[in-house]
């Protein structure tokens, strides 16, 4: 049995899951303020008649990180930055508490400069005279090598609560992104590492011993112990939540479309071959661009309860809500009050909706329905041009060889699946619009604790191997081992998965669950003076986003 | 990070792709620059947008280019992509959509000459030219300057354009005595109808920041202020720069933003430049924040160190008379050309040209009907070591009616014969044949 939870910003959501059925759900009103009452409450209202040791695991999805960073509820935290020669300081994206160090590292991890072990002093007391006990140390290209992070730190560890290195945040070449990232990380980590130690008490007291997992925004989960020293990776979890839900209930091995339409917005999520695509290099949040593994999702301003207007000649379809659609009691005409007025949907007051639809119905001087078909069509419309234009924007992205560029996977979309409160009067048409059959999964509304309790662990590693210097990095680790000149890309390859592998099961992966692919492999001749110096081969690796075993 | 001016980049490394694979031009070269645009995060930036290479096609080629037999049989793939690379750069600048654009692609173009039978100086086609013919085609005749700043001349460029007055071909190079490919001097200066529209400015080696930017002031901008182009392409070779391996320039990384921000190119496109772990990242990176109009200052080469770099007193003097030289050369380009052509009809002249990287060598003759209305009528005799033997007709951009019928009766009476094929490139109409 599986314990799934959701806790979203309006609602809380909990199923309990048995042999991958679900065998009781429930939903209550989050409480802000104290999040350890609506997990109270779900639990509660599950395990009223279940016996919590059955329990095989736990996951929760929080929007914990995501309150703290939207919130702002966060520390001051002072930012060691080892910038070397490129972009400007002032382009950089933190700039509050922020100390440019002496020191460089070059693309090849070479150091270029060294750091000035007194200037690190000097700054660390700096700090400590503001009262800054968070702090983060990025450098450029310190996924490279990162020994001057390393150094750093060292230098300045004494009274600190707590330091996040850039390197160990992800993989991936972005500096100003890996600022970013790091920052939030320092930034929401002492409010993350409490809820931890209240979520592990709370759990406790309930006599569940099984191992809690955290859902990460790429639909992975990993064990919540391994978690706290990670916050950021937990950000934007929820709608990850939802999508590895849909991926739950239906059989998708193809190209397809999910979206979740709710009341203020539509998003819409993409599985290419049944896998859930993530974002090229990390999410968005509150403007902060970073290097967390996301899945790749665009929300548009457009739901059930958009606010419908006719002007100038022309309807228009949100972007903004004013309130629930006319027939709970809105304000204001709405696409669900069409779908209603159309006899598409019969919840909700018709009286109310009909009265909201007449008078655009007057203005576009056409019959009731004729007016109530037009809305219905143009918010059909309105998401299948924004599926669209995702779908191509994802296609027209960038390649750099030209293997790809002439034979590149192209993303044709056979199937669709909706949930949101719309979903069933919607999926027809919009099924229709796209050219693909549109299906609605069982057990929708639940399809975010569903998707927690189900994922798999992920993980992402990023090797690179210079044979000329004969080092080998693991970015994502810090690690740096010697290798033989005439070390391969099969053996980088294989050296890749085999430490993914210890760090997934380290995160809390089981074994039957590591679906491990290469994802980039390239290896390069390096040639110096018209000679062959050595290779560099790249290699990156993950555990590919999906469910836990058996459910495919 | 909103800024006003839109920048477009087009990268394509091909990392699949080399002439060799020892060779500059191999898969290796741009992989420390896209290390360095990804780390900086360049991409990022709301006013920097990556665009995928569109592909070129044979009709573009063939409006620039007489291949020989033809495109397909002298190009490979990474060819169409790095001239479609190009050609997308255009499009976006053309369109609107971005104020500049930056073409960072390989393989390079600017020694590909007219009349293609191989590879030379590593490069098959001219994307460049590629590209300015794609332009006239869809977005109507334009006056361009080509400002080529790779050491090297850009020969390939200055041949495919000697005839035609409205392009601009301004090279400036490290000085043809001391390096491939032996051309680029005063005397190079443009066909009989368009004299003055091909500049070659030769400069000593070990020319650094100071003199570049002399050289730009006061003779490139001037000049270009009098030819009033529409367009400002920049063929932005990086082998200028004081790590290249097979120059002996003193270039940097501040020297080529701040040459840059200062010639403000509408299209950018990258030549050689092989210097690929000391020069090529920092350089790119110096570029694409000049374009999009971003704080380039703290861009320097690890190892930059100005005073080093900094030019003698003697080569400083040198520098600036050949400012002087190129600029007084320039005023002066009509009565050269009254002197050079005369009361002549027909002008020919003789050409030998190697294919280093083939090993090819071609013998040509080019026959250009003086005219005072148009870029006139050329024909190209042109005969290579491989055993093949074309002739080209070859009509310009705004050809006027007498060159058009003349052109036109010489295409008809030539047959092949002697001849592999005889082509008929008509620049102006956009028609391209073959017998």
């Amino acid at each position: 049995m599986i314990l799934g939870i959701d806790v979203g910003g309006t609602h809380t959501d909990a199923v309990l899951i048995e042999d991958f059925q679900v065998k009781r759900k429930t939903k209550v009103l989050t409480n802000e303020a104290n999040l350890l009452d609506s997990l109270l409450a779900v639990t509660t209202e599950l395990f009223r008649d279940e016996d919590p040791q059955r329990l095989e695991r736990v996951v929760l999805s929080t929007t914990i990180s995501t309150n703290a960073v939207v919130q702002s509820k966060i520390d001051r935290v002072g930012m060691l930055i080892v910038s070397g020669p490129g972009l400007s300081p002032t382009d950089l994206p933190i700039q509050r508490d922020v100390h440019f160090l002496s020191g460089a590292v070059n693309h090849r991890g070479v150091e270029t400069a060294s750091i000035d072990p007194e200037e690190v002093g000097r700054t660390a007391g700096g700090l400590q005279r503001e009262g800054i006990r968070h702090v983060g140390i990025v450098g450029k290209f310190s996924t490279r090598n990162p020994q001057q992070e390393f150094q750093i730190r060292d230098l300045i560890n004494d009274h600190l609560r707590h330091v996040s290195l850039g390197h160990r945040m992800s993989g991936h070449l972005n500096f100003p992104r890996r600022i970013a990232t790091t920052y939030l990380n320092a930034a929401i980590w002492e409010r993350y590492q409490k809820f931890v130690k209240q979520i592990l008490y709370f759990v406790k007291e309930q006599g569940i011993t099984v191992p809690l997992y955290i859902l990460k925004a790429d639909g992975g989960a990993f064990d919540i112990n391994r978690s706290v020293d990670f916050p950021v990776q937990t950000i934007l979890s929820g709608p990850a939540a939802s999508i590895m839900g849909i991926l739950s209930m239906v059989d998708c091995a193809e190209d397809a479309i999910a979206l979740d339409i709710g009341g203020t917005t539509t998003d819409i999520a993409i599985f290419a071959d049944g896998v859930p695509l993530l974002e090229p290099f990390g999410v968005h949040i509150e403007g902060h661009k970073t290097l967390i593994r996301g899945l790749r999702t665009r929300s548009i301003g457009v739901g059930g309860d958009s606010r419908v207007q006719f002007s100038d000649g022309g309807l228009t379809i949100g972007p903004e809500r004013e309130g629930p659609a006319a027939a709970f009691g809105g304000p204001f005409p709405t696409p669900t009050d069409a779908m209603i007025v159309l006899g598409l949907t019969d919840i909700g007051d018709a009286g109310k909706a009909t009265a909201a639809i007449q008078p655009i119905a007057a203005a576009m001087n056409v019959s009731l329905d004729a007016a109530a078909r037009a809305i219905f069509d143009q918010t059909c419309e309105k998401i299948v041009h924004h599926v669209r234009a995702f779908i191509e924007e994802i296609n027209n992205e960038p390649v750099y060889t030209i293997h790809e560029l002439l034979e590149g996977k192209v993303l044709k979309p056979t199937a669709m699946y909706i949930v949101g409160g719309p979903a069933e009067p919607m999926s027809t048409r919009l099924g229709e619009m796209m050219g693909c059959p549109a299906s609605l999964p069982r057990n929708a509304e639940v399809a975010n604790a569903v998707g927690a309790a189900l994922a798999r662990t992920t993980a992402e590693m990023t090797i690179l191997a210079d044979t000329e210097r004969r080092i080998l990095t693991i970015a994502e680790e810090g690690l740096q081992l010697t290798v033989s000149p005439r070390f391969t890309l099969a053996e980088a390859i294989a050296i890749a998965k085999e430490r993914l592998r210890e760090r997934a099961l380290d995160m809390g992966a089981k074994e039957r669950d590591l679906e491990i692919e290469v994802i980039e492999c390239q290896e390069f001749n390096m040639v110096r003076e018209y000679y062959t110096a050595g290779k560099n081969i790249r290699v990156k690796v993950q555990v590919k986003p999906g469910l836990i075993s058996t459910l495919r | 990070m909103t800024r006003t001016r839109k920048t477009g980049l087009i990268f394509f490394p091909a990392f699949d792709w080399a002439i060799s694979p020892t060779h500059p031009e191999r898969e290796e070269r741009l992989l420390y620059t896209q290390d360095q645009v990804f780390e900086e995060g360049l991409l990022d930036f709301d006013n920097i947008i990556e665009y995928k290479p569109g592909l070129a096609t044979v009709e573009d080629i063939n409006r620039v280019h007489i291949c020989v037999p033809d495109a397909r049989s002298v190009i490979t793939e990474s060819h169409l992509i790095s001239a479609g690379g190009a050609i997308t750069a255009a499009d976006k600048v053309l369109s609107g959509e971005v104020d500049n654009a930056f073409a960072l692609v390989r393989p390079p173009g600017h020694h590909a000459m007219l009349v293609v039978h191989g590879a030379r100086g590593f490069c098959n086609i001219n994307i460049e030219a590629v590209m300015i013919g794609y332009i006239r085609k869809h977005y109507g005749a334009k006056r361009i300057a080509v400002i080529d700043t790779d050491c090297h001349h850009g020969d390939g460029t200055q041949d495919i354009f000697w005839n035609d007055p409205n392009t601009l071909c301004l090279s400036i190079h490290q000085d043809g005595r001391t390096l491939y490919p032996g051309t680029g001097f005063h005397e190079e200066f443009g066909g009989p109808n368009a004299m003055g529209a091909t500049i070659n400015i030769p400069l000593p080696p070990r020319t650094s920041e100071d003199g570049f930017l002399y050289i730009l002031e006061h003779a490139i901008q001037p000049i270009i202020n009098d030819f009033k182009p529409d367009l400002i392409i920049n063929s932005a070779g990086q082998d200028n720069h004081y790590t290249d391996p097979i120059t002996n320039m003193r270039f940097t990384a501040q020297g080529y933003a701040m040459l840059n921000e200062r010639l403000k190119p509408d299209i950018a496109v990258l030549e050689g430049g092989y210097s690929i772990e000391g020069a090529l990242p920092y350089v790119n990176v110096g570029i694409i924040l000049a374009m999009a109009g971003l704080d380039f200052s703290h861009v320097k080469e690890p190892d930059y160190n100005p005073t080093s770099l900094r030019e003698s007193d003697d080569l400083k003097r040198t520098i600036e008379r050949e400012a002087e030289q190129i600029y007084k050369l320039w005023k002066n380009r009509d009565a050269l050309r009254e002197k050079a052509v005369g009361q002549a009809k027909y002008v020919k002249r003789r050409k030998r040209i190697y294919y280093d990287t083939d090993g090819i060598s071609e013998q040509q003759e080019e026959t250009v009907r003086v005219c005072s209305d148009c870029g006139g009528l050329v024909m190209i005799d042109s005969i290579a070591d491989t055993g093949n033997r074309i002739y080209a007709v070859i009509l310009s951009a705004g050809a006027c009616p007498e060159c058009r019928h003349d052109g036109e009766e010489f295409f008809a009476l030539t047959n092949p014969g002697r001849y592999q094929h005889v082509y008929f490139q008509d620049r102006d109409q956009d028609i391209f044949r073959v017998k």
